[in-house]
């Protein structure tokens, strides 16, 4: 068993394109964008739609669940993460549809595997924002 | 329209050495330049393009030609990482084929192990930024997350990626400039220490200084140098993205690449007696051979294995330098020296320990950025001058 490591909470970049998506994450809601136009959810959240370039879209709250498609178990991390490990970098595919970069928390990193369900869970940074995490949902 | 034949490399050099503490950005760069165009017999006053990336320093290739005095009427500074100097040979056959240029210059030169660490991935103003940086995401994980889907989908080992370090290995002993010229065996990749689980340090690069340089010129031009050419036969570049989500960690952009470039040749993955494949980590090189078609889609492990990659007779002789998993990285980018190698092997000066008899058409791969999120990717398929 190796508990992964408390990890640190940069503030991202707000601009005013992605600030609805940082102030949801304040009320503990993940969301994402949905295109009117084809109907395809997408990730990271932007205006354009990037499957058929329609700027009809909207934001639509996820159920913050999903399924880690992939995932890295980094020893030592760099910059933000300096010193910092084990911690676990992973693509989390949400039951919306996208995938997306994050991190898998409280969990023993040596008995994650691909498939599991997470769960996301949010860690306030400086800025205005949180960041969204998923650790696995207890069997 | 096409590029084949329509350009030649005519000089190939690359710096001797790995750490260098005593010179400047600028200064690497124009050396490798000079070493290159003193390999064609042409000089600074000869060239009259120049192609550069986001290593060089300054506007564009504007300092760099205020640097080296070049008086130049087409210049390129297309920026997809690593993959960058293996695009500007096409970008530089291109131009020459319409008139634009007839001799092309191309330097790559870093020292990275002067800095401070430059392999975090925080800190840019790009979009997707906010949504990546804040967790992480070093180079070592993110191509973490590759391997392990690909172990996971294909069943692909961690012994199967050590057999690339192994090759690789196998060929740096011949290279007395290689940054790690000791022949490695799987188990001591395997057992060395993980930086992002299931990567070991073996399977990662060495991070060295230095740089290369090449130069590109047309049919008239190699006609007139007293050198052996090299002859560009066909190229093809494409970035991979997140596509909104849609990711898939287990293809890089040779699969997209690679068909152009052979296409253009007018040859197919069978023909290509020796492969320089781009090899920042061995899942790099893993993935780039299923996706340039010399095996199956999640056949790469088993096709790497009983010495498939070393030199002179496995079935794809790779990276007969030690590639940037064993000799060299220099600036954290591997597609120029996948070019010098490539061009050593067609002009029969490779070691002769690791020289494929009779090499007539190579392929030289470059991946750039990083291969989950956002890579840049480009094939150069290379002949003889009378290929
Ligand atoms: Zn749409």
């Amino acid at each position: 068993m190796t508990e992964s490591a408390v990890l640190p909470n940069p503030a991202p970049a707000i601009d005013p394109e992605t600030k609805p998506y940082w102030d949801a994450t304040l009320e503990g809601k993940l969301i994402i964008r949905h295109c009117n136009a084809c109907g395809e959810n997408h990730w990271y959240p932007r205006t354009l739609c990037p499957f058929c370039g329609s700027v009809d879209t909207e934001w639509l709250e996820t159920a913050g669940k999903g399924t880690i498609y992939t995932f890295a178990i980094t020893r030592k991390g760099l910059g933000h993460y300096g010193g910092v490990g084990p911690y676990v970098l992973a693509f989390v595919a949400l039951d919306e549809g996208p995938t997306m970069l994050t991190n898998i928390i409280e969990c023993d990193v040596d008995a994650l595997r691909i498939g599991d369900r997470v769960e996301v869970v949010f860690h306030k940074t400086e800025a205005e924002a949180a960041l969204p995490r998923f650790r696995p949902v207890a069997q | 329209m096409s590029i084949r034949g329509a350009a030649f490399i005519a000089g190939a050099y690359e710096h001797p050495k790995r750490v260098i503490p005593d010179k400047s950005l600028g200064q690497v760069h124009a050396e490798v330049a000079a070493g290159a165009l003193a390999d064609a017999g042409l000089s600074f006053s000869d060239v009259d393009a120049y192609f550069c990336a986001g290593d060089a320093p300054g506007l564009g290739g504007i300092s760099m030609a205020d640097y080296m005095g070049l008086k130049l009427r087409y210049t390129d500074s297309t920026e997809t990482g690593g993959s960058s100097y293996i695009a500007h040979i096409g970008h530089a056959a291109a131009a020459i084929k319409a008139g634009k240029a007839s001799i092309a210059l191309i330097t790559l030169a870093g020292l990275p192990r002067q800095m401070s660490s430059n392999l975090v991935m925080e800190g840019s103003e790009a979009p997707e930024d906010p949504f990546e940086a804040p967790f992480g995401p070093t180079v070592h994980g993110l191509y973490a997350l590759a391997a392990r889907r690909h172990m996971y989908e294909f069943g692909t080992t961690s012994e199967q990626l050590a057999e690339i370090k192994v090759a690789a290995s196998i060929h740096a002993q011949y290279n007395p400039n290689a940054m790690l010229p000791k022949p490695v065996t799987v188990e001591e990749v395997v057992n060395s220490p993980m930086v992002s689980d299931p990567l070991h340090r073996l399977d990662c690069c060495v991070v060295t200084d230095g740089g290369g340089a090449l130069i590109v010129v047309s049919p008239e031009v190699a006609r007139d140098l007293n050198r052996s050419v090299v002859k560009v036969l066909g190229h093809g570049e494409a970035p991979k993205h997140t596509n909104g989500g849609k990711v898939d960690v287990t293809f890089t952009g040779a699969r997209w690449s690679g068909p152009a470039a052979f296409e253009e040749a007018g040859v197919s993955p069978k023909d290509i007696d020796y492969a320089s494949i781009y090899d920042s980590f061995t899942i790099t090189v893993l993935e780039t051979i299923e996706d340039l078609g010399f095996c199956e889609k999640g056949k790469g492990g088993e096709f790497v294995l009983d010495g498939a990659l070393q030199a002179p007779f496995g079935k794809l002789p790779f990276n007969t330098d030690g590639g940037g998993l064993a000799n060299n990285h220099p600036a954290n980018r591997g597609g120029m020296t996948k070019v010098l190698e490539a061009v050593r092997q067609l002009r029969d000066e490779a070691h002769p320990a690791v020289q494929v008899p009779n090499a007539q058409i190579a392929l030289a791969h470059g991946t750039g950025g990083s291969l989950p999120t956002r890579m840049g990717a480009a094939t150069v398929i290379l002949g003889r001058e009378d290929a």
